[in-house]
């Protein structure tokens, strides 16, 4: 059974870590699916991740790799792209990972338009540490740190994305593999900071603490939950506040920061001298 | 009862489904979400593709496989 | 023409300047940084040099970023700096960690101020030396030089990055405010005199290559991210192909190593310089800003027929161990003066074994310690 994922990935390390129905897999057979597809050279591609379960996901690909400290996958990712901007630099990090300790690195990357792919896995807890609660589980919902509900408000990741200045972004499933994948596709192909939610399942610490005792109903659940971008928009704003837009959000030009520096060497050498 | 192999194959003249039964980790995802529920759980909820006959070869199972134990593939008519 | 050629480059240069200069000299290519006092200075120099030579310059949203920016920068290829001071220090204890595990070649540049916390943003001290060996958590080695002098500083940044690419490790470089913003005469040396130290690459095919199979100097060779070699990199204890492990056999190796690499070429690593110290009975041990007031104390007391010397660190971490031991033999008393109170006497103590006596001086007052107080400390201690 050799299919597209086998050319990709390091079997060795097989089976993967995660927990049985893990989304953390499927959206790994997307990006896989998705580099395929753009047919890029396997010598050129540097996966970076942060800390969490899903940031596992680098050791399993058969590219340069990183698994680097928790939140900052993102800087580490930009030195990088910046030291080398033929490189095509794909970021994987989870919800806490990212909108939490990963927040301020997560924003300025957006502002700057760095030509970064984030893929985050929102799987709506911290699960690697036992079912904390995040920045983006949903209020009222429970962790092991909100035993009596979580009274926060989460972030739209999305919107954070959009307002901090990217140039892509969408949301995805794991219920849809499809259409992740093909969004990961055009989050990969686009010039500048590009941003692909996936809304993810952990059975094992979210579900288990929200009255989804297995994968499928967790995934059941996700479907329920999400709605497409045109069916959002014509929800009233109470019915907005219990499902999720999934789709394609935004996609603009904008010179991304690696191309903007190259200007700068231009400038910086044309006034010449030393001073 | 018999001993299943590590890489299982199932095949009729259209369809071929193969399970890594090393790397499936009986998560259920793909039994419940075939649309044509050409899959049936084993003694451990392993998926054995009994309705074969009915997969349409969405390959929606691969795509949401977690561990990449589960695959699709159609089978080339011959020219003959 | 003759002539202008042997002329020699001299210029007066601000402490961090010259640590510009030195790094450019030494190759660097990438500076990611976040503006604190007393460092910035090194920062607008590298935004201002770096893109004539085709270099990257990126002011991070703060220190953390910068450390891994920098980490990031090196494994694709480029000889990366950051500089910062105490606070910003603490921030990159992170993921100075991830570069001493994943053995990345960087320097970072801490220009000391007063502490704890927001401390003394524009006055001088040298309370973070203990920092400097044991600040990212761990068991781990490290290299930490201390120039006292500006031409030193330019001297030490290219040493500290040819240690860097050479034991694949961070250095840190420990500036404090005095000698960081201090302006001094400087002879540049022309590149031809410099050595310029790079990291040793893998000989072997991208098939055959193991990341962190160490050579018999105990450091592998570092396959640059695109350049054909594709392999792992984790913050986690890692086997030989980079990938995480769990092998108690192979976690004790990898320590081991990590700090063996360094131990085992201490000669290499370990540089002082020593002032009269042939017939001393009395030794003074300083380094940074303090040595130049010390070297002073030394004619001072020469003058009043005591017999003192002057052992100036510029290596601080690996701590030079055996010259202070021999030292401690020597002499009747070893006076350690700097801007703390007591971090690197503790060192010396420990070196001397009880050989000799070896007592501390320390100034926390955001003031330099002067020539006449360490005078003073000696006959204080001799009159004892």
């Amino acid at each position: 059974m050799k299919t597209v994922i086998n050319n990709y990935i390091r079997e060795g390390m097989f089976p993967n870590i995660w927990c049985p129905g893990c989304g953390n897999g499927i959206v790994l057979g997307a990006i896989i699916r998705a580099i395929d597809d753009l047919n890029w050279d396997k010598d050129k591609i540097v996966a970076v991740s942060g800390i969490g379960c899903s940031s596992r996901i680098t050791g399993y690909v058969d590219f340069c790799t990183m698994n680097t400290t928790h939140g900052r996958a993102l800087p580490f990712a930009t030195g990088i792209k910046m030291a080398n901007p033929d490189l095509k630099v794909i970021v994987v990090m989870g919800d806490g990972d990212c909108s939490a300790i990963g927040g301020n690195h997560f924003i300025h990357a957006a502002r700057r338009n760095i030509d970064l792919t984030a893929i985050i896995i929102n799987n709506m807890i911290y699960g690697m540490t036992g079912g904390q609660y995040s920045p983006l589980t949903p209020t009222g919902k429970f962790g092991s740190t909100a035993p009596y509900g979580n009274i926060d408000q989460s972030f739209d990741l999305c919107e954070l994305a959009i307002a901090a200045g990217a140039s892509y972004v969408a949301r995805g499933t794991v219920y849809n593999p499809r259409q992740s994948t093909s969004l990961i596709k055009n989050a990969l192909d686009k010039k500048g900071f590009s941003v692909v939610e996936i809304i993810s399942d952990c059975p094992v610490s979210y579900g288990k603490m929200n009255k989804m005792k297995s994968p499928v109903d967790m995934l059941k659940w996700i479907k329920d939950i999400t709605v497409s971008k045109k069916v959002w928009e014509g929800l009233s704003p109470d019915e907005k506040k219990e499902k999720y837009a999934i789709g394609e959000f935004l996609s603009k030009d904008r010179p991304d920061y690696t191309e903007l520096y190259e200007e700068i060497i231009k400038k910086a050498q044309e006034r010449g001298g030393n001073k | 009862m018999k001993q299943k192999k590590l890489l299982e194959v199932y095949q009729n003249n259209s369809v071929k489904i193969s399970v890594r039964r090393e790397w499936c980790k009986s998560c259920g995802i793909c039994i419940e979400f075939c649309p044509k529920d050409v899959l049936v759980p084993d003694d451990q909820q392993k998926p054995i593709p009994e309705n074969i006959d009915a997969c349409i070869k969405c390959g929606l199972c691969e795509l949401r496989c977690p561990d990449f134990a589960i695959t699709v593939e159609g089978v080339e008519e011959k020219d003959e | 023409m003759n002539n202008l050629k042997k002329k020699k480059n001299i210029k007066l240069l601000q402490g961090n300047e010259a640590c510009a200069e030195g790094a450019l000299l030494a190759g660097v290519k990438f500076f990611a940084g976040y503006p604190i006092t007393p460092s910035s200075e090194i920062a607008e120099n590298m935004a201002r040099k770096l893109p004539k030579i085709g270099g990257k310059f990126i002011q991070m949203e703060d220190e953390i970023a910068s450390m891994a920016a920098v980490i990031g920068a090196s494994i694709a290829g480029l000889k990366s700096l950051t500089a910062t001071s105490g606070p910003g220090m603490c921030l990159k204890q992170e993921n100075l960690g991830f570069a001493i595990i994943n053995e990345i070649p960087c320097v970072v540049v801490n220009a000391q101020r007063g502490g704890p916390s927001t401390g003394l943003p524009t006055k001088p001290s040298q309370g973070d030396m203990m920092q400097a060996r044991w600040g990212t958590h761990g068991d781990h080695p490290i290299i930490a030089l201390a120039p006292s002098t500006v031409n030193e500083i330019l001297t030490l940044t290219i040493k500290a990055f040819n240690f860097s690419e050479k034991y694949r490790t961070p250095v840190i470089l420990l500036l404090d405010e005095v000698i960081a913003h201090m302006r001094e005469k400087v002879e540049i040396p022309a590149p031809e005199n410099i050595e310029v130290i790079n990291r040793k690459k893998p000989t072997v095919p991208p098939e055959e290559y193991l990341p962190f199979k160490p050579d018999e100097d105990g450091v592998p060779p570092m396959a640059n991210f695109g350049e054909g070699y594709r392999y792992h990199i984790t913050g986690l204890i890692h086997n030989y192909k980079g990938l995480p492990t769990s092998n108690s056999q192979e976690i004790d190796a990898f320590i081991r190593r990590l700090h063996n690499k360094i131990q085992k070429n201490i000669k290499d690593i370990i540089i002082y310089e020593k002032y009269s110290l042939d017939d001393a009975k009395i030794a003074l041990i300083a380094y940074g800003s303090v040595a130049r007031a010390a070297e002073r104390t030394v004619k001072l007391a020469r003058e009043e027929g005591l017999k003192v010397g002057l052992l100036k660190l510029l290596t601080i971490w690996p701590f030079p161990f055996e010259e202070v031991n021999r030292l401690a033999q020597q002499v009747d008393l070893i006076i350690v003066p700097e801007m703390n109170l007591g971090q690197i006497v503790l060192e010396a103590e420990r070196a001397a074994q009880g050989k000799c006596r070896v007592v501390p001086y320390g100034r926390v007052d955001g003031e330099l310690i002067n020539p006449i107080e360490i005078l003073g400390k000696i006959w204080e201690e001799i009159r004892k």
